[in-house]
C-alpha cells in the first residue's frame, strides 16, 4: 500500500487530538494576513454586539468535545441492540440524539454495509461531512484527489486506503450534494460476538465510518 | 473568441487526479475561532452555509491551489459578513492594521 | 416525479449543488427527502423557498459508460427537484 493510513486512524491515540490527528504547534509564527483578519472579524462582531467571547469559545469547546467516538458509539449500540439499528437505519439524526450526542440540526443517514455491499461517502463540490457527530474531517477527505476520484475510481480509491473489495461486493458510493450528511454502519467483525458494547466501539475506526477502511479485527 | 463547458473549478467529482495524500494536522486556535466564527454566524442568522460556500466557489481555482483549508474559510465569512453590513471595509482594514502593530505572532496579537 | 429521471443538462453559472459529472444522466429516485431551503437563493443572502429534494441513484454505467470502472456499482447523489425531468422525455 503506498501510503501508511494506519497512523492517523487512532482517535485513542497517545498525543492525538480529539479530531485524531497530531497537535499541531501554533501561535508561534509570524503573524499572518489571514490570522489578522480572524482578529479583526471576531473583535469587530464581539464589539457591535453579534457574538460574545463565551460564544466562541464555547463552540470551539462543542467541536473539540465531537470525535470519531461519538459515532463509534452509536455504531456500537447498533451492533448489539437490533431495535436501535433498526432506529438508526431509518432515522440516524434521531437515533444518535437518543444516545445524548448534540449533533445540532445535523440531517444524517446511515448506510450499512453487508456481505454484498459496501458504502463509500464523499462530498465532491465542498468537504461536508458529519462534522456535528464526528467532528471535523481528515484532511485527505477535503483534497482534490478524494473528491475527484471516489466517484469515478472508487475501488482504486479503496485500494489505496489498504481496502480490495472483490467484485462480489458492490461498492455504494454517497456524493453529499445537499443537505443530508452520512456515516457509513460498518460491518461487524467476526469474532467480536461476546464482546461488550464498549470493547465493540473500539474497534470502530473513523475511517470505517467514511468507507475507506474496516473496523479492526478483535 | 472563448467558450466554456460550464464545469465550475470546485466541482470536480470525476475529474483526473493523482493519489490521494494521506498526511493530515490538527487545528491550529486561529483555525477553530475561524470554524466558530462560521457556525455561530450561521446560528445568528448572518448568512448561511450556502453562502460561504458561494463566496469559497468565487475566489477560483488559484485560491484553492495557494491557500489553507481556513485562509480560504475567513476570507469567505469576511465577504459575506461585508455584504451583510456587519461591519465596513473601512473598519476592517483599519482594525487588521492595528492588529500588526501588537506583536510578530498570533500569540501576541490575538486579543484571546 | 416520475421514478427515473433525468439530471437536467442545464450548465448556469453561479452556486449550484447538481454536480456537473450528472447533468444529463439518468438515475431512479432512492427516497424521497422531504423540502429544504433552495440553496441557490441562499447562497445569495436571498429569500429561499423550499424545494423538494431527492435522492438519485445511478449506476456506474449510467454515468461513465464503458469507461465505468464496474459498472454495477453505483453513485447516489441528493438532487433538487427543479434539477429533474422524467426520464422518458427529452430523451437525448
Amino acid at each position: 500500500m503506498p501510503h501508511d493510513h494506519h497512523d492517523h486512524d487512532h482517535f485513542h491515540h497517545e498525543g492525538m487530538s480529539p479530531s485524531g490527528h497530531p497537535y499541531r504547534a501554533d501561535n508561534d509564527g509570524p503573524l499572518t494576513y489571514w490570522q489578522r483578519m480572524e482578529i479583526a472579524i471576531r473583535e469587530l462582531l464581539i464589539e457591535k454586539g453579534q457574538l460574545t467571547p463565551a460564544e466562541i469559545s464555547g463552540q470551539i469547546d462543542a467541536m473539540d468535545a465531537r470525535s470519531p467516538a461519538n459515532g463509534a458509539a452509536v455504531v456500537a449500540r447498533a451492533w448489539v441492540d437490533p431495535a436501535f439499528k433498526a432506529r438508526l437505519l431509518s432515522d440516524a439524526a434521531s437515533a444518535s440524539r437518543e444516545m445524548g450526542f448534540d449533533i445540532g440540526p445535523l440531517n444524517l443517514i446511515a448506510v450499512e454495509n453487508t456481505p454484498q455491499t459496501h458504502n463509500l461517502i464523499v462530498c465532491t463540490l465542498c468537504s461536508c461531512y458529519p462534522r456535528n457527530l464526528l467532528g471535523l474531517p481528515p484532511d485527505w477527505y477535503k483534497t482534490r484527489e478524494y473528491r475527484s476520484r471516489a466517484v469515478r475510481e472508487p475501488r482504486a480509491v479503496l485500494q489505496e486506503f489498504g481496502l480490495d473489495l472483490p467484485d462480489t461486493v458492490t461498492v455504494r458510493v454517497h456524493d453529499s450534494t445537499a443537505d443530508m450528511r452520512y456515516i457509513v454502519l460498518p460491518a461487524q467483525p467476526e469474532g467480536s460476538e461476546d464482546m461488550t458494547e464498549a470493547e465493540l466501539a473500539d474497534l470502530v475506526t473513523r475511517d470505517s465510518m467514511i468507507g475507506t477502511g474496516l473496523p479492526r479485527q478483535p | 473568441m472563448s467558450d466554456w463547458n460550464g464545469r465550475r473549478w470546485h466541482d470536480m467529482g470525476g475529474q483526473a487526479a493523482g493519489p490521494v495524500p494521506m498526511d493530515g494536522h490538527d487545528f491550529a486556535l486561529w483555525e477553530k475561532r475561524v470554524d466558530a466564527l462560521m457556525v455561530l454566524c450561521g446560528q445568528k442568522g448572518l448568512f448561511t452555509v450556502d453562502g460561504l460556500r458561494r463566496a469559497l466557489e468565487d475566489m477560483g481555482e488559484d485560491a484553492f491551489d495557494t491557500m489553507s483549508y481556513y485562509e480560504r474559510w475567513v476570507a469567505a465569512v469576511n465577504q459575506n459578513l461585508l455584504e451583510t453590513g456587519a461591519y465596513s471595509i473601512e473598519e476592517l482594514g483599519t482594525r487588521m492594521d492595528e492588529i500588526a502593530t501588537r506583536g510578530p505572532t498570533y500569540a501576541e496579537a490575538q486579543n484571546g | 416525479m416520475a421514478e427515473r429521471v433525468r439530471v437536467k443538462t442545464l450548465m448556469p453559472p453561479g452556486h449550484v449543488r447538481a454536480p456537473w459529472y450528472l447533468r444529463g444522466k439518468v438515475g431512479v429516485i432512492e427516497r424521497r427527502l422531504g423540502a429544504f431551503h433552495n440553496p441557490e437563493q441562499l447562497a445569495y443572502g436571498l429569500p429561499a423557498a423550499k424545494k423538494p429534494l431527492y435522492r438519485v441513484r445511478f449506476t456506474m454505467a449510467d454515468i461513465w459508460g464503458n469507461e465505468a470502472e464496474n459498472p454495477s456499482d453505483t453513485l447516489d447523489a441528493e438532487i433538487y427537484a427543479h434539477w429533474l425531468e422524467e426520464a422518458d422525455t427529452h430523451a437525448t
